[in-house]
């Protein structure tokens, strides 16, 4: 594992290196150096648009701008897009199905001092309820900058959820090939499966190191796009490991968790236990400190993995 | 204008009305009295203004219409029915639940609907994306626009005015269906949103204030917003609501009722009078 860097981080710096590459624009509300588009401003300060503090407006200017058949990026904090933003996400891009690549920074509690108004713990439960919405959450650098390429490339909305903590950084980008949909297996085992997604999938490669320590075997799969779920992989998992824990930095309601019940459920019922935010609201501090008190961390991976693997 | 043009117009304009009429009482349910309130602006526009071709509603570079107060659509898809975008006699299907007129305008259905939109506030901004994007990559197209006065409450309305001033969209030309009353009474009690001139003004936008159904008033407006550079134009439009039908003139309760039967003969009876 080399040097932690933020998701965010990654994005701008995408933002920068696609920008040659692919024709888009970018908007932003008032936080370009916040969410990173100042990266991509500073390049091309000519595709480049501060809506100000405007969130809802800039949704729906980038909906027009997607209707002329140009692709626009639109970036503020996660609270200010999936939530502020919802009904305009979902009427001036969801129901039209426009070309509108939305990147919310800033998502998750490890947005830590700033507190309970902008952690969002619930973006992946409203932008998964939007019909046509793929929606995903990146786990480190490598993958962050391949969404936002496979998003480039996408016909279609989506929402891609970045971090403003530091992680570390999981994939090799020459290697790692990003495909929207797909869940990636990090670890084969064969006693519980562990389904985690952004700066979860770190600490649930930590949880299986651990136990494996107390002999219990444990695959884990890195699940990036919550929606559209990839099934195949999931089914596989529940068939041959037979219980599930899932992880993510959100609410158990709505989330990835409940993405793998729903799926599991009509598949092949199995034994599911969730890592998240348990329906409360966060609150300011440190990031580790908050992760250990909102129950985020590898131990609270393998605590569940037990209790998923005890209802078998 | 000529007044041969003029007489022309007004007849289109009875015809978009007849039309809303049939879809309203078909659907029974719609809304009249703001779509006819707007029938000589979308007559105007789509007879006269717009580079739009019924033919290839996808043009790229066509001029763009964002019907931001969404719930008149009767009065959209009847001015695009007439201007050949689909037949005529699918508007006796609007509403129904194997059309493709939907109750508010879905751009993925209906050929000429530049924009999906119905909930209030949104479309404006939609076409201040539409006219960004002109600047970004140089198209000479104009986009259009319409709110309505009781939509002006929605705060979003001000932040698009606040972005297509500041963005200097003066390819971007909106119009304020000014007719006074919003579903629970007139404007002034309900949310007043008054002086409307002023606040786009206050705003930064080139403010015209017309009667909305004189076409020579229309015109003069429309095109001082194409000679006006560096600003977007905001043309506030004096209108009455259910203009044309005597008994839904300035009721409020016309603004989403369905005419019963004998309403509806009535009202095409009175329209077909002025034809």
């Amino acid at each position: 594992m080399s040097d932690k860097i933020a998701t965010r981080e990654a994005y701008g710096k995408a933002l920068a290196e696609f920008g040659e590459k692919y024709d888009f624009v970018v908007f932003d509300a008032d936080l370009a150096e916040a969410t990173k588009t100042i990266m991509f401003k500073k390049k091309f300060p000519e595709r480049h648009f501060d809506c100000g503090i405007a969130e809802g407006n800039m949704v729906s200017v980038a909906a027009g701008v997607a209707a002329t058949g140009k692709i626009p990026f639109v970036s503020t904090f996660a609270m200010f897009a999936a939530g502020r933003s919802f009904e305009q996400i979902r009427n001036s891009i969801g129901y039209p199905h426009l070309n509108v690549k939305i990147g919310a920074t800033h998502g998750g509690i490890s947005v830590g001092e700033d507190g309970a108004t902008h952690q969002c713990n619930e973006d992946f439960a409203t932008m998964r309820a939007i019909p046509g919405m793929t929606v995903i959450c990146p786990a480190d650098a490598v993958e962050a900058r391949a969404v936002v390429e496979a998003a480039i490339l996408h016909e279609g909305p989506v929402y891609m959820r970045f971090g403003r903590f530091a992680v570390p950084t999981l994939f090799d980008q020459e290697t790692y090939k990003f495909e929207i949909g797909k869940g990636v297996q990090m670890a084969d085992g064969k006693d519980v499966t562990i389904v985690a997604n952004g700066l979860m999938v770190e600490q649930a490669l930590i949880a299986k190191d651990k136990l494996a320590e107390e002999g219990i075997s444990a695959r884990v799969i890195n699940m990036a796009t919550i929606k559209p779920i990839d099934k195949d992989i999931l089914v596989k998992a529940a068939k041959e490991t037979g219980a599930i824990v899932t992880a993510e930095e959100h609410s158990v309601i709505g989330g990835l968790g409940s993405a793998v019940c729903e799926t599991l459920a009509e598949e092949c019922p199995v034994p599911v236990k969730k890592v998240g935010v348990m329906d409360q609201f966060g609150r300011s501090g440190k990031v580790p400190p908050l992760l250990e008190m909102y129950g985020l961390t590898a131990n609270d991976i393998v605590a569940k993995a037990k209790e998923a693997i005890a209802l078998k | 204008m000529e007044q041969a043009k003029i007489a022309e117009l007004q007849k289109k304009a009875i015809e978009i009305k007849l039309d809303i009429l049939e879809e309203v009482f078909s659907a029974s349910s719609g809304h009249p009295g703001g779509s006819m309130s707007i029938a000589e602006i979308l007559t105007y526009l789509y007879f006269v203004e717009m580079k739009v071709d019924p033919k290839n509603p996808k043009w790229e570079d066509r001029d763009r219409f964002v019907l931001s107060k969404g719930h008149c659509a009767p009065g959209l898809y009847a001015a695009l029915a007439e201007k050949g975008f689909f037949p005529k006699e699918d508007l006796k299907t609007f509403r129904k639940v194997d059309s493709y007129l939907q109750g508010h305008p879905d751009m993925k259905g209906v050929p000429g609907v530049d924009m999906s939109s119905g909930s209030l506030g949104l479309g404006i901004s939609t076409a201040c994306g539409m006219a960004l994007s002109g600047k970004i990559y140089n198209k000479d197209y104009r986009v259009y626009s319409v709110l309505g006065d009781g939509e002006l409450a929605e705060g979003q309305v001000w932040e698009a005015a606040m972005f297509a001033a500041h963005y200097k969209l003066d390819n971007l030309c909106a119009f304020v269906d000014f007719n006074g009353l919003q579903i629970d009474g007139a404007i002034v009690d309900v949310m007043n949103s008054t002086p409307i001139d002023e606040k786009y003004k206050a705003f930064g936008w080139n403010v015209i204030v017309i009667d909305g159904h004189d076409f020579n008033q229309i015109e003069s407006a429309v095109e001082a917003a194409k000679a006006t550079k560096g600003k977007p134009t905001m043309i506030v439009c004096k209108t009455t609501k259910g203009k044309g039908v005597s008994f839904m003139e300035n009721q409020a309760g016309w603004h989403g009722k369905a005419p019963n039967a004998e309403e509806y003969e009535k009202a095409v009876a009175e329209l077909k009078a002025q034809l």
